[in-house]
């Protein structure tokens, strides 16, 4: 490639170019510069059919009868398929089996799909589905989560003894899961009264946090190839191939070798794509029709086909002496879950032992609840129940420090977490976490340039200004405010779960010279493990050139690109299979009489190209190599974890726990109640920097999602029905939107970790929303209890 | 209906159009450039962007049959024509990896075309390298959901420069 390098090159942990540490190229960066990489959407096949949906009109309704004779009757057409197409399991789910692969009975949300056609162009599927009718018998829809979670009389959404019970989530009527955490006096039965009085500061407050949506860019999208063996190859954006194919193969009546599995482009995931959205229907029409099927949903489409952020309802109760230590504090919060559970169990773990944050408190009680209502389904987005609970637990902050006089810095500081600390569950944090450090860095980091006073001379530059260049105010009613958000979020699977990738590296001399390939499941979502697998595997086996691998089911499972947790698990896999190779290799040296007996396996490792001891190369890898081919499979685990009590919610529920804090300086015009974020800084222990330019996306990508969920980002719900499906009335932040942003990067590393890293993606997606609504606050004095932010809410129009 | 235009210098037809098809579907899903991205299909995201006749537009939200006779630009016709097998990449395309500007790369095809612009009426107009100020207005029609848009103002910032040197270079 031509041009004047950029890219900044830390140390390298070995001679070898492109390692761990370093910013190398992403290795798909050339193809999505060109168009050439071809993402699900993008599947062409010369004779492929057009997958599309019908879906429910109504929140909640009984099916009465599905009539499709004037679909199958359109020419065009070639399949029309209901639930009695549905080959094998009606049901599929990724912690609990309960969403139909299409409807049967009931319908339980607006948009659930109810049949699926296959046709030769998408406007002929689009007429047949007008030609399907379905005789519904409307029902009250269930949308309100308090009355689905505590009146014993709200009608159900699924019916009693329709789903696999799970004790040791407290289910009951509409609870997915109710997980209580006490500690101190509250696990003796003290009640908040009694504790209430011995503080000299209580501050009580309810707080909402809205629908949010993960907003991908690239719509769910896949093509279904039907196979000769009788099974079909999928190509398919997706963050867990191997979690879709066990629970597309059993819909199918399929064995899981029959439904194969390869990652096709994907186009941003945040979350969304962990539960299934077009993949059984795909697979359905392809295997009915013996043609390849694509389905590609539109926008509209997708806010319908994937599950959101958790709405939450919060009321938060903290009780402090006068000097700022905390006393006690309490949480109710309600996480509604929709119409099927997808990932709510897990929400609600993470939403009850991160409910308080990374503060000591030395008696709390939380209930968490996840609950079913005909809303639009809930589960997995970047942060996942702990960001809801961020939102609230740093406002309460900033209240208390308004209410004690204190600098909201010194209060989080007083009360912060380290290393030794124990959380809620009693968990002892057992690596570093520099909490105090952190929030001084940010609290020092250089300020943004005051604003300027304009001048008749000196005309303020509008692009600065809230409102922009729709010239809405030149300066006047303008207030600067600062504000500090702190949080903390586990990394990888937790409660319980064995949480496991796995990687298979083949190392080889091709055209002279050796070369690595690696082979995972795992799904590059955006993020750029691509790029970090090749550099791990440069590390472990001092080789510059390495292949990746197409991601497929040819390989062991790795897990899902979720939960921050795929540098970790599938790095730790992929270092973990480069040291069975180097192990190979030296015992193939061995073998050769390449080695000198008196050296030690322990002495030797690869790099740049060669097997090395102490005191210099001791054989060519070609040399070692010749023609042998070495391969080595290695799974990786993380050490194991425990499902919280069900009465106390006590238990190691969690392997790392991660840290972000941002500072936020807004603008505020307090006469219009628009915002400009004027800077949006973040300090972050990651224990290992493994590439500082992706690292820095994540940072910025994560934070700007946050921003979106303090300012513009929340689906509106009206008795169960989305209002806003559509990007022009569901708004992402813009390159206006988003201020520079800079951030400090600690390393203190984690000794349970490859490397000693920390997962990066969720934490500053955490920090950002509460540290920018308090710098909201500090410049308007309003109370801005609901994420996001609304207009009205600034303007005073609410209070 | 049958669609002939000029696509990255080459004339092109579609046969079989349906009149309710836009250009961004006759491109991706008819002439095998599917470079342009499907990401929200209703003129919102910029994801789809092509030049049309040398001005920018969603091509979502154009009928295939209005792009009749004219002249489009994808992001396919950004890089310079294939010599071998070796592509060169245009500035802004090397702009972008180098400064980490793609993640999941979605939006990125818009975002090229749209930057390709701005550039041309900057650098190329005489009015020098755009500010950040300038970037971040020319590419607020483009959304990311990834980076956050500070590498993505980065790499516009580093092709412009690059343009401005060159072009500089040539004229001296």
């Amino acid at each position: 490639m031509a041009g004047t390098p950029t890219q900044t090159r830390t140390p390298l942990s070995s001679a070898t170019e492109d390692g761990v540490g370093a910013s190398p190229l992403r290795p798909d960066g050339t193809l999505k510069v060109t168009g050439d990489f071809a993402y699900s959407s993008d599947m062409w096949h010369e004779d492929m059919l057009w997958g599309m949906t019908l879906r429910s009109p109504h929140a909640h309704a009984r099916i009465r009868g599905i009539d499709i004779t004037g679909a199958v009757a359109l020419p065009g057409v070639y399949a029309v398929l209901t639930h009695e197409d549905v080959p094998g399991a009606k049901r599929y789910g990724l912690e609990i089996q309960d969403q139909p692969v299409l409807a049967f009975d009931k319908v339980r949300y607006r948009g659930e799909p109810v049949a699926i056609v296959a046709a030769d162009h998408p406007e002929t599927a689009r007429r047949a589905l007008d030609r399907i009718h379905v005789d519904y018998e409307v029902l009250e829809p269930v949308h309100d989560p308090r009355r689905s979670a505590f009146d014993e009389d709200c009608p159900r959404v699924h019916s009693d003894g329709t789903l696999p019970v799970h004790e040791e989530y407290n289910q009951r009527g509409n609870l997915v899961r109710h997980q209580p955490v006490r500690t101190g006096a509250f696990a003796s039965g003290a009640t908040p009264a009694e504790l209430r009085a011995q503080a000299d500061v209580v501050v009580t407050t309810d707080y909402e946090v809205g629908m949010q949506d993960q907003a991908f860019l690239g719509p769910e999208s896949g093509m279904a190839v039907p196979a000769e063996d009788g099974g079909v190859d999928l190509y398919i954006a997706t963050q867990w191939l191997h979690v879709d194919q066990s629970q597309i193969a059993p819909a199918l009546g399929l064995a899981e070798d029959k439904v194969r599995l390869t990652l096709a482009g994907v186009g941003g995931a945040f979350g969304a794509r962990e539960d299934l959205s077009m993949q059984i229907h795909a697979c359905m029409l392809a295997l009915r029709t013996g043609r390849p099927v694509k389905i590609v949903y539109n926008r509209e489409e997708s806010f319908y086909g994937h599950v959101h952020r958790h709405p939450a309802q919060m009321r938060y109760e903290h009780g402090a002496l006068s000097d700022g230590t905390l006393l006690y504090a309490t949480l109710e919060i309600v996480l509604d879950g929709g119409a099927y559970a997808s990932a709510t169990p897990a929400v609600v773990g993470v939403a009850s032992s991160l409910g308080m944050g990374p503060y000591e408190i030395p008696n709390v009680s939380v209930d968490a609840y996840g609950v079913y209502t005909t809303n639009p389904p809930c589960g997995a987005m970047r942060g996942f129940g702990a960001v809801q609970a961020c939102f609230g637990y740093e406002s309460q902050l900033d209240r208390l420090a308004h209410r004690l006089g204190m600098h909201p810095v010194d209060l989080r500081i007083k009360n912060a977490m380290s290393q030794g600390s124990r959380i809620i569950t009693g968990q002892e944090i057992d690596m570093p976490l520099p909490m105090a450090e952190m929030l001084e860095r940010a609290r020092n980091l250089p300020m943004p340039e005051p604003r300027a006073v304009p001048t008749e001379s000196n005309p303020p530059d509008l692009r600065t200004l809230p409102g922009g260049v729709a010239n809405t105010t030149h300066g006047e009613g303008v207030v600067r405010g600062v504000g500090y958000g702190v949080g903390v979020k586990n990394i990888c699977y937790s409660e319980g779960f064995d949480d496991y990738s796995t990687a298979r590296v083949r190392l080889e001399v091709i055209g002279g010279e050796p070369t690595a390939l690696v082979h995972t499941a795992a799904a590059e979502v955006g993020q750029g493990l691509v790029t970090v697998k090749g550099q791990i595997a440069r590390t472990e086996l001092g080789v510059e050139r390495v292949t990746i691998h197409p991601s497929d089911t040819g390989v062991g499972s790795a897990g899902s690109s979720s939960a921050s947790r795929q540098s970790y698990m599938t790095g730790g896999a992929v270092q973990a299979a480069c040291a069975a190779v180097r192990a190979s290799v030296v015992a193939l040296a061995r073998r050769r009489g390449l080695v000198p007996s008196e050296l030690a396996d322990s002495e030797l490792r690869l790099e740049g190209g060669k097997l090395v001891a102490a005191a210099g190369p001791v054989a060519a890898l070609e040399d070692v190599l010749d023609s042998e081919v070495v391969e080595e499979t290695r799974e990786f685990h993380h050490r194991p974890t425990q499902s919280l009590d069900p009465v106390h919610g006590q238990g190691n529920s969690h392997t790392q726990f991660a840290m972000c804090v941002h500072r936020a300086v807004v603008d505020v015009d307090t006469e219009l109640g628009l915002v400009k974020v004027v800077s949006l800084d973040a300090v972050q222990d990651v224990g290992k920097i493994l590439h500082p330019q992706q690292l820095a996306g994540q940072i910025e990508g994560g934070a700007t999602q946050g921003l979106g969920l303090a300012l513009m980002e929340e689906i509106q719900v009206d008795h169960s029905e989305i209002r806003n499906p559509s990007f022009t009335d569901y708004l992402i932040p813009t390159s206006l939107d988003t201020p520079p942003m800079r951030h400090e990067i600690l390393e203190n590393p984690d000794p349970n970790a490859p490397y000693g890293l920390r997962g990066a993606g969720e934490p500053p997606t955490l920090s950002s929303t509460p540290a920018i609504i308090a710098a909201i606050r500090d410049a308007t004095g309003r109370p801005l209890t609901h994420a996001p932010v609304r207009v009205d809410d600034i303007v005073g129009l609410h209070t | 209906m049958r669609v002939s235009f000029e696509v990255n210098g080459e004339q092109v037809t579609a046969d079989d159009v349906w009149p309710g098809e836009s250009l961004l579907y006759v491109l991706r899903e008819r002439l095998g450039l599917p470079g342009s991205k499907n990401a929200c299909e209703q003129g919102e995201c910029g994801s789809c962007t092509v030049y049309l006749d040398g001005v920018t537009a969603c091509s979502c939200m154009v009928a295939a049959g209005q792009a009749t006779g004219r002249t489009v630009r994808t992001v396919e016709g950004l890089a310079a024509p294939s010599s071998g097998s070796e592509r060169r990449l245009a500035p802004i395309q090397e702009a972008f990896v180098e400064c980490g500007a793609v993640q999941c790369g979605f939006c990125t095809p818009g975002l090229l075309v749209q930057a390709d612009d701005l550039i041309t009426r900057s650098v190329h107009s005489g009015a020098g390298v755009p500010d950040e100020e300038e970037v971040r207005e020319a590419l607020a029609g483009n959304l990311c959901r990834c980076t956050g848009y500070v590498k993505i103002v980065d790499a516009v910032r580093l092709a412009a420069t690059r343009e401005a040197e060159r072009v500089a270079e040539a004229g001296s």
